[in-house]
């Protein structure tokens, strides 16, 4: 019997774990894919927004702004690279302006600090590879970049480190209430149950909710498509450039990626698949047409890839954060400026926890911090020098464009929550992210797949299911 | 101090290695990512190596063995397992391995010897999902031949280079189907041989004009939407055809891997993504050298072996000091009919072979080479000339004793 479970290991799901595993409570995440942060939290902006956006008094704006502010901390304890690079929303015109005027207000109003606008002169000396035309922007120093998967895979680390328990491939099919606990059964017929069942299950937060019999709100994908560009271009913009928002929508951005990459899109298109995440072409056109608008000299010749998120839009407009049956808590509508909210919804979720009877007992041995992923890749020479001393996996290179140790890897399969498939790799090590995109090194992270989780090397996946690397021993076609 | 450092251990590598001991140099180091020697040519088990270099067929792991044997008789080290992740324009090493840690050499002279890399899908931007069952051509080459593993069984092969269609070959010969191979060019980029003894020889359809549209399949690849191309390579609306398949193979292209040139300095060609060499192979940065596919796209190994050849002997020769030849500095031109050329810089006046791509099929030419006085220097007619093969020509030293400048053009009759 666990305390709290957990629906959806995305950032939110994530980030609530995390904080609740601050308390001495036994709790379970469970989630239907074969790792974490597989839904909207795996392919979004990864940006962290001020809080200018949101409307006055909404949930958005309030959890916006604080989560915003707490961020900084969040990543700092759980070793995740965050650069507080500022956002800059351009204008063009008249109408621009009195847009970007709007927005500065609305900040204000929610309480972000540092908000400006600055004209044609001071900006062009701030990014000088803004195009000609843009006349002035709003200067929101606040603003931020985050990598969301790699903040999602720390805060269930930290949570598992701190001993919640993560399921995967645990797609709900049933809730039950029994007795003074909800029953959760899986598709595959696995059964947890637990006193309060938290709903973050991104997309599919209406289909659980109706297991419980809420059906006060739904939730439908709008596709948002990206093109990723090579560490080369990375240097492009230094601060996150959005266009004034408009009836078409907030339109396309250019920013730099904390890991040096430069990222453009999305595009927004309303769906009705909550599974069909392909690009288009129009989506391409799109991106490269608004991009270059925006920053005219974007060389779109060095993309390294393009992919698509589902945005998981609310039927209210703001965060659906509430319990609709004792012990349930809907945590649904999580679009942006989800990510940016996430410390200060994990907050105020424990909260809402501690009202449904379940009290919230700090852990005297509850370690907020967690060792950095990434704390190999970027230390001194000096440094690299002594752990291959102690472990000499670290001297031997596996993925050469970014410079992947196997030593990381290794640690990718060994650390919570390990990786079980190769995408799963990718994401906590950058390995097969550079420019051969796992031409070379593939292969041999199969093997140590196969040899770390001890499965056949025909079993090993690209991310789970049925998404087999290799079909067959050959001769046996 | 080493007197030469050799970056990598396949046919370029090993070759500009022996050239350097021959030529009196036996300070020598080669270093090398794999934990065997012989780079690529240990997957490319179909035999065709060989021809021009031996006078026989071989498998690739047999044309390396050759040079392997050599380097091990010669007494050349070789650190295996080894990557290197940096060098400077002083031609400080600094490399990484399980035994040694990172660690640094000061070399004398330096030959860049790394190889290519396959495009890879994401530059290409195609439309759809990203599910399990899209390989480079390598890759999969390397899971069958190396690995023993079969990536899966009905194909579709996306380019019709070179690796694409000695794995369409391949597939087939381990049972899979190959249902086609598409090229976006209105011709394929590869050896007339390998079409005619990898895809007709297998009844394998080569679509020309054609390219992937649509990738289809959440978990694994269901199938991928082709279709026919214009002149401007853009899809053709109507022309779509739906090919249910579990695995797509890419072979749209190869790239020098020259990220370590860079952080040394050396100046790079736009058109090959290698360096800008001299006759020598020698870089822009004295003391550098660069050969095989690193400094260019080669069709065949043994010519890959002929260059490393004159690297490492031009290596040598500039640990010694004995280049006394005249210098001079005459860039080389092209009229972009011919693509580029290597080398792109004459700076010895001796007999000079000059290698050269073109960028169309073309019928009926003469391959004309005028200096900056627009005086004919050299002349040779061809029935056909085409992006897949390789040309060269010899440039005799007395062509170019006046020049300032050469200008390779090419006239289609």
């Amino acid at each position: 019997m666990f305390d709290v479970a957990v629906i959806g290991a995305g950032v939110i799901g994530g980030m609530i774990a995390r904080e609740l595993s601050r308390y001495d409570l036994k709790i379970c995440i469970v989630e239907k894919e074969n790792d974490v942060a597989m839904g909207a939290t795996r392919a979004n902006s990864a940006i962290v927004h001020a809080g200018f956006d949101a409307e006055e008094g909404t949930l958005k704006a309030k959890l916006n702004v604080r989560g915003s502010e707490m961020m900084e901390q969040v990543a700092k304890e759980l070793g995740v690279k965050y650069k507080k690079n500022g956002s800059l929303v351009i204008g063009f015109g008249e109408e621009d302006r009195k847009g970007i005027e709007t927005l500065l207000k609305r900040g204000q109003a929610n309480g972000v600090k540092g908000l400006r606008i600055v004209e044609k002169e001071e900006l062009h000396a701030m990014e000088s590879n803004l195009s000609d035309h843009v006349e002035c922007a709003l200067d929101a120093p606040t603003g931020a970049i985050i990598c969301p998967y790699e903040l999602t895979i720390a805060a269930v680390g930290n949570a598992m480190d701190n001993g919640a328990e993560l399921l995967r491939n645990f797609e709900v099919s049933n809730i039950e209430k029994k007795d003074a606990a909800y029953e959760i059964t899986a598709a595959d017929g696995q059964k947890v149950q637990a006193k309060v069942v938290i709903n973050a299950a991104g997309l599919y937060t209406d289909k659980i909710a109706g297991m419980v019999g809420d059906t006060s709100f739904t939730v439908h994908p709008r596709r948002g498509e990206y093109i990723l560009l090579d560490k080369e271009c990375g240097n492009m913009v230094s601060h996150t450039i959005f266009r004034t928002p408009s009836k078409m929508g907030k339109g396309i951005l250019v920013t730099p990626t904390v890991d040096g990459n430069l990222l453009t899109g999305p595009t927004s298109v309303d769906m009705t698949d909550k599974q069909d995440t392909s690009t288009t072409q129009e989506g391409f056109d799109k991106i490269i047409k608004e991009a270059l608008e925006n920053v005219s000299t974007v060389p779109f010749g060095k993309t390294i890839t393009s992919f698509c998120g589902l945005r998981a839009v609310g039927s209210t407009g703001d965060f659906i954060i509430t319990a609709p049956v004792e012990g349930f808590i809907n945590v649904a509508g999580v679009e942006s400026p989800g990510l940016s909210a996430s410390p200060a919804i994990a907050e105020y979720v424990a909260n809402m926890v501690a009202e449904q009877g379940v009290a919230l007992v700090p852990k005297a041995d509850f370690n907020p911090y967690r060792a950095p992923m990434h704390h190999f890749r970027e230390a001194s020479i000096e440094e690299k020098m002594e752990v291959i001393k102690k472990d000499k996996a670290y001297g031997k290179i596996v993925c050469r464009c970014e410079g992947i140790s196997e030593g990381e890897i290794l640690a990718a399969l060994r650390t919570n929550p390990k990786a079980w498939d190769l995408d799963g790799v990718k994401r906590r090590t950058r390995a097969q992210m550079g420019r051969c995109q796992g031409g070379f090194c593939s292969p041999h992270i199969v093997e140590l797949i196969a040899q770390e989780r001890n499965i056949p090397i025909e079993q090993v996946t690209k991310s789970g299911r049925n998404s087999y690397v290799n079909v067959s021993r050959t001769k046996e076609v | 101090m080493t007197e030469l450092v050799i970056i990598g251990g396949g046919p370029a590598g090993m070759s500009a290695a022996v050239a350097a001991y021959e030529n009196g140099i036996r300070d020598i180091l080669i270093l090398e990512r794999d934990k065997a020697l012989g780079g690529i040519l240990q997957q490319c088990i179909h035999n065709g190596f060989g021809l021009h270099k031996f006078g026989e067929e071989l498998t690739g792991p047999e044309y390396a063995w050759k040079y392997e044997q050599k380097v091990q008789e010669l007494g050349i080290p070789v650190k295996l397992g080894t990557m290197v992740l940096d060098i400077t324009e002083d031609k400080v090493i600094t490399a990484t391995n399980e035994e040694d840690g990172i660690f640094q050499i000061q070399a004398k002279a330096v030959i860049l010897a790394m190889g290519c890399r396959e495009r890879s899908k994401g530059a290409l931007n195609i439309p759809g999902t990203r599910p399990a069952g899209i390989y480079s051509a390598g890759t999969a080459q390397k899971y069958v031949n190396r690995m023993g593993y079969m990536p899966g069984k009905e194909v579709v092969i996306l380019g019709s280079g070179d690796i694409g269609l000695i794995m369409a070959r391949r597939m087939t010969l381990e049972g899979a189907k190959v249902h086609a191979v598409c090229e976006l060019m209105p011709y394929s980029g590869g050896l007339v041989r390998n079409i005619e003894q990898c895809l007709n020889d297998f009844n394998i359809p080569l679509k020309l004009s054609h390219t992937v549209v649509k990738i289809h399949g959440r978990e694994r690849l269901e199938g991928v939407t082709i279709a026919k191309v214009d002149e401007r390579r853009k899809p053709i609306a109507g022309t779509e055809e739906y090919i249910p398949c579990d695995t797509l193979l890419l072979s749209v292209g190869l790239i020098p891997e020259n990220e370590l040139s860079k952080s040394a300095g050396v100046s790079l060609d736009r058109i090959t993504s290698g360096a800008v060499v001299d006759q020598n192979r020698q870089t822009s940065v004295e003391g550098i050298f660069a050969c095989g596919n690193v400094l260019h796209v080669h069709d065949l190994v043994d010519y890959v072996s002929e260059e490393s050849e004159i690297a490492g002997k031009s290596a040598a020769e500039y640990i010694l000091g004995q280049n006394q030849a005249e210098k001079v500095h005459i860039p080389v031109k092209t009229d972009g009919k011919i693509r580029y050329t290597v080398p792109q810089v004459i700076t010895e006046k001796k007999d000079i072979s000059v290698f050269f791509r073109v960028a169309d099929i073309y019928h009926n030419v003469t391959i004309n080479v005028y200096d900056d006085k627009q005086e004919k220097v050299f002349s040779r007619k061809k029935l056909k000339v085409a992006p897949g093969e390789m040309e060269s020509i010899v440039l005799k030293s007395a062509a170019f004793e006046n020049a300032a400048e050469l200008h390779f053009e090419l006239e289609v009759n």
